[in-house]
């Protein structure tokens, strides 16, 4: 099992002192529990029985005839909950509960980690709290209720941009104050060791299910592979078993307004930091403050990414792009309206990304677009943004 | 060779009372004569905290401290020349409370250069723990600086020994679980830590987190505490004085001048 405290430079433990016995902890329970037969075949019960794994690798006839190559979409929008962070949510809540912790927090943006946690609490019978900035709540009403109607507590976070970063912050305070009992389930590959190695460990069934999809239907591997990076848990899901292979792998990252306004594009225009106890690149000023990111998608909107992605960008294994607002909003109705699906504003950032990069290639080229969550939570905004002429 | 943080704690009679200055709330001029109020009032060492856009480690308190000096435009470069002037108006030993980012940001060994330089004699970095600590150490000592390390509550007995041995200047002890902030108790926890500690190293401890009145501070002087730090319960102050800086009202002097009292045993 990989558990390093670094990728490359990046990573690490910057947390308070109190905190770091909960790290110490966890990284003991990471290495301990999860490879038990105990532990996996409760995992997989949840995983298939219950959140309905593996998720269909669809072959897109339509994508496929109109960008000139073989198109499949990898559908974490038909996992329960509508979004791959119930992979995550689940395996911590399950850690959580072997460790005997009595209360599960989590931080959300676009809502669907919180939704997440709060069904996994549900299922497990944990107590579930999560942290959501302001603006996320009021971008993102219809996840807030369907928390509400699980039974989870959303906790309003003023502080801040009101988003994402702030909600992690939050988060890390509620934990170092009740840090014997609770368990801080982070969303995404982001944070201090253990979890961008943990949260990893539980989305690379999304890379292991692909690999074994499409050897069956084409015997092969794909030429490429696109997912959105906000944190970039899909994105390390999808990628983390495909490393050593010739696969191209590319990130579709906010790019808000373009590069040269406001926009969430870490990777692409950012620097390396710390933040939220990780070395990783962020988006900040030239004396270290963290400045406030900007996307669409409240689920990209983040200043900050998880560590290996920074890694992996230094080493060129991965290419990062940013993807716009406009152009993510292009591609959520093109794909909408080309193949009847609707995909989360995040994932429509993916989709964007592979319509730019299909050009160019041979008809019998594969390309896999992880989409990774689905766009109910999005449409009202779309429509808002439609004004009167849908 | 001695420190002027150690030369403090040889020479101070009972606990050393060390308050906290936010760098720049409401304003870079304003926090400068808080600093010397507070020197004046009888601060035995001074703690400067530089803000960071995300300090998880604090609450809601300095948090906004934050914020305000933060929009009247307080930087790292704007940090050293206050801890400049402050310097060259008095003795006493002078803190650099921040964030690691701040540090990294402006690369570590700079940082400690640039803090030495300005008149400095230890910083505390809040996210930087024991597993992050080395690079920090080494460029404070390089400096001149000394590493003030954390033990809280949670910290195991194993860890404890390697913070015992690699911090300088005093060890600064989370005196609660939980962000900085105004308590109303102080956790009996807390002085058990404080003995525990005391035996095991001879480098002064300092209890801080939490340490809001003159009675917190009598009860941390009867327990062997070397210091008390004292932040939210005087930078709330700052933020009740409003924006028209009217009438100081010595408040902030009054309570370290009671706590002073305290720490002697009055």
């Amino acid at each position: 099992m990989r558990s390093t405290s670094r990728f490359g430079e990046y990573g690490g433990q910057f947390v308070p002192e109190s905190l770091m016995y909960a790290l110490n902890e966890l990284e003991e329970a990471y290495r301990t529990i999860i490879p038990s037969d105990e532990f996996r075949e409760e995992m997989n019960y949840y995983l298939t029985e219950y959140a309905g794994r593996p998720t269909p690798l669809t072959f897109c006839r339509n994508l496929s005839a109109d960008l000139n190559c073989r198109i499949y979409l990898k559908r974490e929008d038909l996992l329960h909950s509508g979004a791959h962070k119930l992979n995550n949510a689940l395996g911590q809540a399950l850690l959580a509960k072997c460790m005997g912790k009595q209360r599960i927090i989590a931080e959300t943006g676009a809502g669907q980690h919180g939704v997440a946690t709060a069904i996994a609490g549900a299922a497990l019978g944990l107590p579930v709290e999560v942290y959501m900035g302001e603006e996320d709540i009021r971008r993102q009403s219809q996840n807030v209720a369907r928390m509400y109607m699980l039974g989870a507590k959303v906790i309003a976070v003023a502080s801040g941009s009101r988003t994402l970063k702030d909600a992690i912050n939050e988060a890390l305070r509620d934990w170092v104050t009740n840090v014997q009992d609770t368990h801080y389930l982070i969303g995404s590959v982001v944070g201090p060791h253990p979890f961008p190695s943990l949260v990893r460990e539980f989305q690379t069934v999304i890379g292991n299910e692909i690999r074994e999809q499409v050897m069956a239907k084409e015997g092969r591997l794909p030429d490429a592979m696109v997912a959105c990076v906000g944190g970039g848990s899909n994105a390390i899901g999808m990628f983390a078993p495909f490393l050593d292979d010739p696969v191209e792998l590319w990130g579709a990252e906010a790019g808000g307004e373009g590069l040269a306004g406001r926009h969430g594009a870490t990777l692409c225009g950012g620097t390396p930091g710390v933040l939220h106890g990780s070395y990783t690149y962020l988006i900040q000023d030239a004396f270290g403050q963290i400045l406030e990111s900007h996307s669409i998608s409240a689920g990209l909107d983040y200043p900050g990414v998880g560590p290996e992605h920074s890694f992996l960008r230094d080493t060129r294994r991965v290419i990062y792009r940013p993807v716009t607002d406009a152009e993510a909003v292009d591609s959520f109705l093109y794909l909408s309206r080309t193949e009847g699906i609707i995909p989360a504003l995040e994932s429509a950032h993916a989709v964007a990304l592979a319509r730019q990069i299909a050009g160019g290639r041979g008809p019998d080229d594969i390309l896999i677009i992880n989409l990774s969550g689905r766009g109910d939570k999005d449409v009202a905004q779309v429509a808002g943004l439609m004004g009167s002429n849908p | 060779m001695n420190s002027r943080i150690a030369e403090a704690f040889r020479l101070g009679e009972g606990p050393l009372i060390v308050p906290c200055v936010v760098a720049g709330d409401p304003s870079f001029a304003e926090s400068l004569q808080i600093s010397r109020e507070l020197v004046n009032a009888g601060a035995d060492m001074l703690e400067i905290v530089m803000p960071f856009s995300d300090p998880v480690a604090d609450g809601p308190v300095i948090q906004q401290a934050g914020s305000r000096a933060r929009a009247a435009g307080m930087t790292t470069d704007r940090l050293f020349d206050l801890v400049r002037k402050v310097r060259a108006e008095t003795g006493i030993p002078l803190l650099i409370m921040t964030y690691a980012n701040i540090v990294v940001r402006r690369g570590i060994r700079k940082f400690y250069r640039d803090a030495a330089d300005a008149g400095a004699d230890g910083v505390v970095v809040a996210d930087v723990p024991l597993e992050e600590a080395d690079p920090f150490c080494a460029a404070a000592r390089m400096a001149g600086i000394d590493p003030i390390l954390f033990v809280s509550q949670t910290t195991s007995p194993e860890r404890r020994e390697q913070i015992l041995a690699k911090a300088g200047g005093f060890i600064y002890l989370v005196a609660a679980l939980g962000v900085t902030g105004i308590r109303e108790d102080l956790s009996p926890q807390s002085i058990d830590l404080l003995n525990v500690v005391k035996e095991r190293t001879t480098l002064p401890v300092v209890p801080g987190f939490g340490i809001s009145t003159p009675e917190h501070v009598r009860r941390y002087a009867q327990s062997g505490a070397d210091g008390v730090i004292v932040g939210s319960a005087l930078i709330r102050m700052i933020g009740d004085r409003g924006s028209a800086g009217s009438g100081p009202g010595n408040r902030i002097g009054d309570l370290v001048r009671a706590m002073k009292l305290a720490a002697r045993g009055g």
